[in-house]
């Protein structure tokens, strides 16, 4: 009798438990990239009348411009995260291994910073810092160093600033989160068993950071992907992204079926990308993310 | 390289040298940002025409401060009920979460908790259009179909939350089974023995155990949904949050007074961090 009030009560557990999850990843998950993925089928052939076909699809490969930002959209998010790995690796390593105490918890807070900060704030600091009447500029003219007042800002170079400021925490901690987890003997014994500093580098310390560099890569690498505010604040007429595509179909023009299949596009692009970098890499989404 | 193998000198040196630029330049952006707010000029940018508190309390043309400027101070309003309200959603949501995955074994756990992860793979614009055309079917067959309006199925404040929350969830329930995990079960199970029902013994046992944890992942998930920007673009209605109304004001060319209202924003998510810090300290 006991038992079964006690199996009757963890079936009750669990169904309540379980249903906020199911009415949450159903409701505002998969339902609606289902639906998403539904209407960016939908043809438009005349007033309130649809029909199914891949259209929209057809459309953007067949317009050079919607194909070539999605290309360019996609190779400057890989050299976005390429550069912010290659930026924040020595100063994780420098957070987890060459400070110790009170200094390295005061360095990895002072990482975190800027980023209790919205990405708003963020750009808006490199818009002062950059633009022509900018702080830069100035110091530029004041040093001697040019004539006039330089324009850095809507440029590729400038989203890329952007982009890799924006981005940095995501990479610095998970980079040290398993940098410091690495033992310093096993330097030691690589330093005894003759190794020097780039063989130690790349036979101990890279392997062992690789589940940090590829959830850090992954994360960096759909921010700036999925970026809309830098590009369009700090980029030109000519920098378009993707996100940018989006916005206007769903927004300005108010074609969502094309707009549906522009997200559509990104959301396959993305997943496709941190798929073969989980692959290519032998881990696993719950063990990067988790 | 580590501190008990000795390297050269030179190295070191620069070594040290490159991690300060490192935090020069994180620091930069958000240092003009804060001084250009004391700048007596039209335009946050040099050259430096003195130091005025004008563009935080002043109340004439052209310098209305943060305090005097209605529409900021009303989007910051906005943006206040719309955090808490998502906070306190994923909080509970992710609690609820933690405990199903930390308690039950059932068929396809596996597989649902990668669907619980994959918000966060998800580019926010993506999850915003979504849902807005997610949304907007619902309210137009409930139209078609049964002649109701629902006002709320709009782009509006209500969708705003549930865009945020559909992805801050994920961050919550992630905060809270971490330490859930951790959890000694004896100690639940010695509430058991000694007589509290299961219910009682989960909110005297386990859930003050977990209090920091879910006040940490509420104040991540407020500062989270404060500064959103992506989705909530796609969602909102005609009632603007901070991000949005900045937004805007930035495109049309910015005054100091972005810089005060940004110094503001600063101060406000270093107290809240520091808040944090204190509580999970004890």
């Amino acid at each position: 009798m006991g038992g079964r009030v006690v199996r009757t009560e963890a079936r009750l557990g669990f169904i309540l438990l379980l249903t906020p999850l199911v009415l949450w990843l159903s409701l505002l998950i998969v339902i609606p990239h289902i639906d998403m993925f539904l209407v960016s089928l939908r043809e438009r052939v005349g007033v309130r009348q649809y029909q199914t076909s891949l259209a929209n699809y057809m459309t953007f490969l067949g317009e050079p411009l919607y194909l070539w930002t999605f290309l360019r959209t996609a190779v400057m998010s890989v050299l976005a995260t390429a550069i912010t790995l290659l930026i924040a690796f020595p100063v994780s390593y420098y957070i987890a291994k060459m400070v110790k105490g009170r200094l390295q918890a005061a360095l990895f807070l002072l990482c975190l910073v800027p980023f209790w900060v919205s990405e708003l704030v963020r750009t808006f600091g490199w818009m002062i810092l950059l633009r022509e009447t900018g702080v830069f500029s100035n110091l530029l003219q004041w040093a001697g160093l040019v004539d006039g007042p330089v324009e850095m800002l809507y440029n590729d170079a400038a989203i890329m600033v952007g982009l890799v400021y924006t981005s940095m925490l995501f990479m610095v901690v998970p980079l040290v989160t398993t940098l410091e987890s690495l033992d310093d003997s096993v330097i030691e014994a690589g330093y005894d068993l003759g190794g020097s500093g780039p063989s130690i580098l790349r036979e101990i310390v890279i392997p062992h950071a690789m589940p940090g560099i590829v959830s850090g890569s992954i994360v960096v690498f759909m921010l700036s992907l999925g970026n809309y505010l830098t590009p369009r604040i700090l980029g030109g007429k000519d920098s378009l992204w993707f996100t940018e595509l989006i916005y206007s179909q769903f927004i300005v023009r108010f074609n969502w079926e094309l707009g549906a299949a522009f997200g559509f596009m990104l959301l396959f692009l993305s997943s496709a990308i941190v798929w073969a970098v989980l692959r290519m890499t032998g881990q696993t989404l719950e063990k990067t993310m988790g | 390289m580590i501190p008990t193998i000795p390297q050269n000198r030179g190295v070191n040196l620069a070594y040290n040298a490159y991690v300060t630029l490192f935090f020069l330049y994180l620091g930069l952006p958000l240092a003009v940002v804060a001084v250009f707010a004391f700048n007596d000029s039209q335009f946050p940018s040099l050259p430096w025409e003195g130091f005025t508190w004008d563009w935080f309390f002043g109340s004439e043309r052209p310098k209305i401060g943060v305090f005097h400027e209605r529409p900021i101070l009303r989007s910051i309003g906005t943006s206040g009920i719309v955090a808490v309200l998502v906070s306190l959603l994923s909080v509970a949501v992710g609690t609820s979460n933690a405990f199903l995955f930390n308690r039950y074994q059932f068929r396809f756990r596996g597989f649902v908790y990668v669907l619980m992860l994959l918000p966060l793979v998800i580019p926010g614009i993506v999850l915003g259009i979504s849902i807005l055309v997610f949304s907007s079917t619902v309210a137009n067959g409930l139209e078609n179909g049964v002649g109701w309006d629902i006002e709320a199925l709009r782009p509006g404040l209500v969708l705003v939350v549930l865009g945020q929350f559909s992805f801050i969830t994920t961050i919550a329930t992630l905060v809270i089974s971490a330490r859930l995990q951790k959890f000694d079960i004896t100690l639940e199970e010695a509430a058991l023995n000694l007589g509290a029902s299961r219910l009682t013994a989960v909110r005297t046992v386990t859930m003050p155990y977990l209090g920091p944890a879910m006040v940490g992942a509420f104040v991540v998930a407020f500062l989270m949904s404060f500064e959103n920007f992506n989705t909530t673009l796609m969602l909102v209605g005609s009632d603007a949050p901070l991000t949005i109304t900045m937004f805007d004001r930035l495109k049309e060319g910015s005054t100091p007074l972005l810089n005060a209202v940004s110094l503001l924003l600063m101060a406000g998510s270093s107290l809240l961090a520091f808040i944090m810090i204190l509580v999970q300290r004890r």
